[in-house]
């Protein structure tokens, strides 16, 4: 590999750029798709390739190829070189990045299973198993059950000496139960909508135990159908950490990214209601008990890694504290126009796309006090929101409005009836404001998503968040008209 | 450029496959390959910021044993490479159970033979250059200069081969290419407004144009006052348009979906008024026009609605065998559980101008576009979202003020039956997948449930 770094690098160098980096990432990737008992599909794939980014007059160009030769290392840097030239006839301000010492070393996700020399047969026998569970039980009309799992050789050099080499390996699963009688259309998902993804190996996927609860959650899709619509209102709510995993996503991961701050994802995703302003001033984000940190270090989660794309160590950085908006995901290039160094958030799609700030493991911190069981028999009066089913919020990222599987109504500090179709709405700095309870380390959890969307050409992150649970009061539910 | 653009070379590759995977034991097999050039030039705060390109090829190969299926994809094209995909495509094949209804390859008869469809390639863009994009990017931000706005946007160009070769005969090859340009322009006053254009010829779009009509969007935007949500008329521009469409695509219009049940689809239902017709047709040069699927099999036409009742849905070659039906060439990339896709939607024009879709509002609203919408319930076709880039109150026919944002929780299909106009013009605009061909409509009631800050 250092031949072809060193060679992208030199050629850059050598036709103006003023910095270089360049990496190169092979990705394996398998799947399995299993539909109502039978094996849908099963996949495998490979891709390589290297991308070369430039630094030229101030402007950034970029170039990637499939083709890891010398040969291609030398044409897709001066492609990259000719690409920042072009960049910079519509330029105002030269990019400048951050100080620091070249990077060197390697990490490797710890794996106790690895799961690509699990055989097929075994993880295929598995996933049927649990799909057949949830098939089994009465009036489900039909079931999907998947297992995703990729591994990533990633090989990083810069122009100031950097070179990293890492090996990613994130796996996944789940299973999803649909019962439909007319127009009603419901669904659980075990363990959460879209699967449990971690960075593990199989020893993750057995630990879910997916047949042993594909029934239940199954029995549940069915018994939705016949349950009372969830009635609109301005309720206590308490979200697990099915949900408020994405909560955080939405209305803390994507505001909180520094790029989007200055909008540079403006055309597509939007903005931010997190300016900068913000930070100077100490903005209330959310109550007292609300502490999230952008934590790269997370063991388990899908934004843990050794580097980021740019070879900025990975690193903790408070987000909010105590409530008060404090930090930003950043970059190199970010980073200092705020007077700081890179958080250590730059995460590329593959060999092919260029590192954008991404979320990392975005995690709301545990609160000593109530497990997630007594903050529901705290609760006189509210709703239980579990599993996402829904979601949409605004391109600054205040207004949310958020769809979950099931509610399950909480009277008297006891869970009940259940309730379907439960929606619910805010403003972003309202609704964490709101927070009066966060369930501590006894529900704590890392989840994640294998499937954050951002940039043009689009990118698909995979990023952690780590959540116990938490209540939120005064929430309006039930919205539009069903 | 060293990439290897000769589609004869791609079809060589995918039949130097098939062999392989013949002798490794496949009693059927199908190779696609997808070798392309993709180049996007990005600009923010009126500046470029981001400008990349990637060559690339990839090859999957599905691989059949009777009736038990493997998939495996890979960029590699040497000669352990494709050893290593046809490998594991056959190992997987070995070790899944039967499908049932597996209903074979589809036959040489379903491919596409007319050869390159003149109007699915352009050397404009196929030729396009960092500084012809540049060049692009540049007259955008000239006319946000000019207005005192902000540019934001980007413009790619992308060339495409597709081949897709099996067993059973079909050899299906096209050179595709496409263009978008796309920018929001952002008021200091507060305004934002936005612009699309695709095309097959990126020589045919106007930057200058584009990034006027969202500069004068922005400035028309500023000092934006908040609306009570509730239930409006509404004129929708084809910005918004184009989401009811991805939707109902997405929701309903797939035969899996209807397989399933979770399709709001049936035969003669009428689910909109009778101003709504609607056809998927690859055909249509007004669109991105594709020959065939990516299972190779010929597209066809398909009348979706017409006069607002359901006519039919798309197949692939599996839920066709199903249905007993013949594919309609709607099939994605293997493996595939989403089903087959409606990727090019075209919505029959009506006769009115935007004036009279405007005029026709007692007190509404104009809406330029949706942002971040998504399936709340998918048989009812309830969808939730935001406005964005240009939402204006309309009184007595006239715009009267820009309003900030509002959030809304609305069934698609009440959508469709409440649709009492269709404009004249029609865009061209980027879908889920595909390209969409739609016009304005006015629509008697919208329900918006929230409101945002800007």
């Amino acid at each position: 590999m250092r031949e072809l770094t060193d060679r992208a690098l030199d050629t850059a160098a050598s036709l103006g750029a003023t910095y270089a980096d360049v990496r190169i990432v092979r990705r394996l990737e398998e799947s399995i798709a299993v539909k109502s008992g039978r094996v849908e599909g099963v996949a495998s794939g490979e891709t390589e390739g290297l991308g070369v980014r430039v630094l030229v007059d101030g402007a950034w160009g970029f170039a990637s190829s499939d083709q890891l030769t010398t040969a291609e290392a030398d044409r897709i840097a001066g492609q990259a070189v000719r690409i920042a030239r072009a960049s910079a006839t519509a330029l105002r301000n030269r990019v400048q990045l951050d100080d620091r010492a070249p990077a060197l070393g390697r990490y490797e996700t710890p794996v106790l299973e690895d799961p690509f020399s699990i055989p097929l047969e075994r993880k295929i026998g598995d996933l049927l198993a649990a799909d057949t569970a949830a098939g089994s039980v009465k009036g489900v009309a039909f079931t999907e059950s998947s297992y995703g799992a990729q591994r990533e050789w990633k090989t990083f050099a810069d122009s100031a000496g950097s070179f990293i080499e890492q090996v990613i390996t994130h796996v996944g699963a789940g299973v999803e139960t649909n019962a439909i009688e007319g127009n009603e259309h419901q669904r659980r998902s075990y363990p959460d909508a879209g699967g449990g993804w971690r960075a593990a190996g199989y020893e993750f996927i057995r630990g879910l135990e997916l047949s042993g609860h594909a029934g239940p959650y199954a029995e549940e899709a069915v018994a939705l159908l016949s349950a009372p619509q969830c009635p609109p209102g301005r309720r206590t709510i308490v979200l697990d950490p099915s949900q408020l995993y994405l909560q955080i996503h939405e209305s803390c991961g994507h505001p909180t990214e520094l790029d989007r701050v200055f909008g540079t994802e403006a055309s597509y995703a939007g903005t931010s209601f997190l300016t900068t302003d913000k930070l100077e001033e100490g903005f209330r984000y959310g109550s007292d008990l609300v502490d999230i940190v952008a934590d790269a270090t997370t063991p388990g989660g899908m934004g843990t890694f050794g580097w980021d794309d740019e070879g900025v160590a990975a690193q903790a950085v408070p987000l909010v504290k105590n409530g008060i908006f404090v930090g930003y995901l950043s970059s190199r290039e970010t980073a200092p126009r705020i007077g700081r160094l890179s958080g250590g958030a730059m995460r590329a799609d593959g060999w092919n796309r260029i590192p954008l700030i991404r979320m990392t493991n975005i995690n709301l911190l545990p609160k000593p006090g109530m497990s997630l069981d007594e903050i529901v028999a705290d609760t006189d009066d509210g709703l239980y929101l579990s599993s996402n089913r829904s979601w949409s919020i605004d391109d600054r990222r205040l207004n949310f409005q958020f769809a979950t599987e099931v509610a399950y109504e909480i009277k008297g500090g006891k869970k009940g009836r259940l309730l379907k179709n439960p929606t619910y709405t805010g403003i972003t700095y309202d609704f964490w404001r709101s927070c009066d309870a966060v369930g501590d380390e006894r529900s704590y959890v890392m989840l994640g998503t294998p499937n954050c969307g951002k940039g043009e050409p689009g990118q698909t992150g995979h990023v952690g968040h780590a959540v116990s649970g938490a209540r939120f009061r005064d929430v309006q539910v039930g919205v539009g008209k069903w | 450029m060293v990439t290897e653009r000769d589609p004869a070379d791609r079809l060589a590759l995918a039949d130097q496959v098939l062999r392989l995977a013949e002798r490794a034991g496949a009693t059927e097999a199908e190779v696609m390959v997808t070798a392309g050039d993709s180049a996007l030039t990005r600009f923010a705060n009126s500046e470029i910021h981001q400008n990349v390109a990637e060559t690339g090829t990839s090859l999957n190969l599905r691989f059949a044993i009777g009736k038990r299926i493997g998939v495996a994809s890979s960029g590699r094209r040497d000669a352990d490479g494709l050893r290593r995909l046809v490998e594991t495509a056959a190992a997987i094949a070995g070790s899944v159970e039967e499908l049932g209804d597996w209903s074979g390859l589809p036959t040489a008869d379903a491919g596409h033979s007319g050869g390159q469809r003149a109007e699915a390639r352009a050397a404009g863009t196929a030729d396009a250059t960092p500084e012809f994009r540049a060049e692009g990017a540049r007259a955008v931000i000239a006319e946000a200069d000019a207005k005192g706005v902000v540019a934001y946007g980007s413009f790619a160009t992308t060339e495409e081969t597709i081949v897709v070769a099996n067993s059973r005969g079909i050899r299906s090859v096209e050179v595709r290419t496409n263009s978008q340009l796309l920018t929001v322009s952002m008021s200091p006053d507060g305004g934002t407004g936005y612009a699309e254009a695709v095309a097959t010829d990126a020589t045919t779009i106007d930057p200058a144009a584009i990034g006027r009509e969202a500069a004068d969007k922005a400035r028309a935007t500023d000092r934006a006052t908040g609306l009570d949500p509730g239930d409006y008329p509404v004129v929708l521009e084809p910005y918004a348009v184009v989401d009811i469409m991805d939707m109902l695509g997405y929701v309903g219009f797939s035969a899996l979906a209807v397989q399933e049940g979770r399709s709001f689809y049936e035969r003669g239902k009428r689910i909109g008024s009778d101003l709504v017709t609607v056809v998927d047709d690859a055909t249509d040069p007004a669109g991105l026009p594709m020959a065939f699927d990516y299972e190779g099999v010929a597209k066809r036409p398909i009348t979706l609605v017409d006069a607002g009742a359901c006519v039919d849905v798309v197949y692939d070659s599996q839920t066709a065998a199903r249905d007993g039906v013949r594919s309609t060439g709607h099939g994605l990339p293997a493996p595939n559980p989403y089903g087959p896709f409606p990727l090019n939607m075209v919505m029959a024009p009506g006769s009115a101008s935007r004036e009279e879709l405007i005029g026709g509002l007692a007190r509404g609203l104009l809406v330029t576009r949706f942002h971040y919408t998504n399936v709340i319930h998918p048989k009812l076709a309830i969808i939730t979202g935001m406005t964005r880039d240009g939402t204006f109150l309309v009184e007595d026919g006239q715009i009267v003020a820009p309003v900030r944002n509002l959030r809304f929780t609305q069934s698609y299909l009440d959508a469709l039956a409440g649709v009492e106009a269709v404009g004249r013009e029609r865009r061209t605009l980027r879908g889920f997948l595909g390209a969409v061909v739609v016009p304005s409509v006015r629509i008697a009631s919208w329900t918006f449930t929230g409101a945002t800050e800007h």
